[in-house]
């Protein structure tokens, strides 16, 4: 371990050792995050993720930042364990019919002033299980939606890319909930 | 005791049901077919209904055979197998909920998947209007002095899908846990009754996200075993070196989720870098982080672009570096292996009795991969182990991963070096008559079934088959005993697939 440990503080980080087109422009989103977080809500943005019925492809990608490349808590962006810790409700999958009164009352207990991100293509209209019995639809049918991020599953860049576009609504005046 | 010959030339023989054979047969044996179930000659692969009908695909496991027994059920009923053979029952409560058909006998007849919050009863069989008052769900009791009980989701803690885990705990010492699922139900076989095999095949690939090549995979064979296609060998090759990259970073990945829930985050950020590394190597190659999309019936929707192999070729070699030295700090770490080690056990017996795929059986003596057996192209002809412990505990889970990672690289080793050019799709046949498919695909989480009645170019009914059905059980029996703060720990070793059960 201490060998592991050792190479690490030695070697270069992850994201700028092998600088790729993908990795500068990760750069610049991740630094923009993290101005206008500070800039509106303090020093930190605490999101609670809420699968509301995904296929957990979204959760995989959710997950991807915060590993070392895209590493999301460099800027005080953090996923915390209860709603009432939140800022923003990140919403994944088309919403079922027995998972809405649970993803309405994780709502419900998010602290004022919130946003919702409805991340993925069924969290906006029900995607490709849009029309099924079991399925109440996207996730603007439950909650008010601030924001939705396309893809099947979005990619850990285009989740903090929509991150920025929410906190510059944010900045412009647009009321929170 | 029954063979599984025996059960099928007692019933009436299906035709036009590929590779393997299914037969009509009467109540009297499907009732010794469940009674070979329990005493250990069959294994259940899968218990999936129609309106009127009931099916079970079972593996005989003397003669390596499989075979599909189908009941009919003109008045609704099917003499229950959980009464013999406790892995049916979740399906059979399936079965009950979405199409109406009652297992007389049921030792449990609660329902599963239905909240009763769809409007309706039983939505793929007879519709009837749902009783507006739904009963509340009676958890099992336990009883005992100084017991108590944690109600856990749906939503969780983590970024993972909602499920609901009642805990009866002694202090610190979990005495019973039961699982309450179907959350995530979005009806995809209602979806799939009368969709165009395009449109199956997407929404086969969204049953269980981290498992997308391999539900397209199981789904396509079915569709190919149905129509007698063909695939092409490159298409072959390509979609195991898909299976196989899905494989490596699902096991990367959670082999550093499990240590992290051992508190032990070192593990995690190296292994989460290793699992982003192949993850960048699949969108390189073909396009897709997660190759969603990719297998179709008949072939692959596109090939693996001009610079994928060499892209594949650099992310095995930063794991063939890297992944040694993590293998050594989780074997040397004894904070580490006091957490893993002897926590959660499944006995060799429960997961034989189970028919656990994947790592969980396997982790627990179980050797079987639907990869040898029954086995399909192009793993034939490429070299491979599948590796097997008995201890059955975390640590023993954990290793058959890293078995597995190490046997991956060198499948997608000797993919690579023997791909030819050629065509990656053949076109689908317009049948005229109505024929029905069977698949086995090992996924990284163990063996899905897939099983389909095309009409047409059309799905007239599919069944996907989780490995999780015969997992979730097992990490019932796994937490009991051990204390309530090892659960993330345990839970995480099986990773079931909450959307895969839930369908």
């Amino acid at each position: 371990m201490r060998k592991l440990l050792f190479q690490s503080l030695f070697r270069q980080p992850l994201t700028e050792q092998a600088p790729r087109p993908d990795d500068a422009a990760l750069a610049e989103l991740a630094a923009m995050v993290g101005h206008t977080a500070r800039r509106r809500l303090g020093r930190s943005l605490s999101i609670r993720e809420v699968d509301a019925g995904s296929c957990n492809g979204c959760e995989l990608e959710i997950h991807a930042l915060s590993n070392a490349y895209y590493d999301v808590e460099r800027f005080g962006i953090r996923f915390v364990a209860s709603p009432r810790h939140a800022d923003v409700l990140l919403v994944t999958g088309p919403v079922t019919k027995n998972m809405r009164e649970a993803l309405e009352r994780t709502y419900r207990a998010t602290p004022d002033p919130k946003w919702v991100v409805a991340a993925g293509d069924c969290a906006k209209d029900g995607g490709c299980f849009a029309g099924s019995y079991a399925v109440v639809g996207g996730v603007s049918a439950v909650v008010p939606v601030d924001l939705h991020i396309p893809g099947c599953p979005p990619s850990p860049m285009a989740i903090l890319r929509g991150l920025v576009a929410l906190l510059e609504t944010v900045d412009t005046g647009v009321a929170a909930r | 005791m029954a063979t599984l010959i025996d059960l099928i030339r007692a019933g009436h023989k299906v035709e036009r049901h590929r590779p393997w054979p299914r037969a009509v047969v009467d109540a009297k044996v499907w009732r010794s077919a469940a009674g070979a179930l329990a005493d250990g000659g069959l294994s259940l692969l899968g218990l999936w209904g129609e309106p009127s009908c009931v099916h079970m695909a079972v593996l005989d496991n003397r003669t390596s055979a499989i075979g599909v027994l189908s009941l009919d059920c003109p008045d609704h009923q099917f003499p229950s197998v959980a009464a013999h053979h406790a892995p049916a029952l979740r399906l059979e409560r399936t079965i009950h909920d979405l199409f109406g058909l009652v297992p007389t006998g049921t030792p449990d007849p609660r329902p599963w998947l239905d909240h009763g919050r769809w409007q309706r009863r039983f939505p793929l069989g007879e519709r009837l209007d749902a009783s507006t008052d739904a009963a509340p769900y009676r958890f099992l009791p336990a009883e005992g002095g100084g017991l108590h009980q944690i109600a856990v989701g749906p939503v969780h803690a983590g970024i993972i899908e909602p499920g609901h885990f009642r805990f009866t705990a002694s202090g610190e010492t979990v005495v019973r846990l039961e699982q309450r699922l179907g959350y995530t139900h979005k009806g995809v076989e209602g979806l799939m009754a009368g969709s165009t095999v395009e449109q199956a095949v997407r929404l086969a690939g969204r049953i269980s996200g981290d498992s997308t090549v391999a539900y397209a995979l199981a789904f396509a064979q079915a569709v190919e075993a149905a129509q007698r296609i063909a695939v092409p060998p490159r298409a072959l090759l390509l979609r195991a070196l898909m299976a196989e990259l899905e494989r490596l970073a699902n096991h990367l990945g959670d082999i550093g989720a499990i240590c992290n829930d051992a508190s032990f985050a070192l593990m995690q950020a190296h292994c989460a870098v290793l699992r982003e590394s192949v993850l960048r190597a699949a969108d390189a190659a073909f396009g897709h982080r997660l190759m969603r999309d990719l297998v179709v019936p008949g072939g692959l929707a596109r090939d693996i672009a001009g610079d994928g192999s060499s892209a594949i070729r650099a992310a095995l070699d930063q794991i063939r570096r890297h992944f040694p030295a993590l293998i050594e700090l989780y074997d040397n770490t004894a904070s580490l292996q006091d957490r893993t080690v002897t926590t959660g056990v499944v006995t060799p017996a429960l997961a034989r009795q189970f028919a656990a795929g994947g790592y969980v059986g396997r982790a627990s003596g179980r050797n079987h991969d639907a990869r040898r057996m029954p086995g399909y192209l192009p793993y034939d002809g490429l070299r491979f182990e599948v590796p097997v412990l008995s201890d059955g505990d975390v640590n023993a889970r954990v290793w058959i991963r890293i078995r597995e990672v190490e046997q991956s690289l060198g499948l997608a080793d000797q993919i690579l070096a023997g791909l030819e050019a050629g065509p990656v799709r053949v076109s689908l046949q317009a049948a005229t008559e109505s024929c029905e498919g069977i698949a086995l695909v090992e996924g990284f989480r163990g063996d899905i079934l897939a099983w389909l009645r095309l009409s047409g170019d059309r799905i007239e009914r599919c069944h996907l088959r989780d490995p999780s059905w015969f997992q979730w059980p097992l990490l019932e029996a796994a937490i009991e005993a051990n204390i309530v703060a090892d659960f993330p720990l345990c839970n995480k070793s099986f990773n079931c697939s909450y959307s895969g059960q839930d369908l």
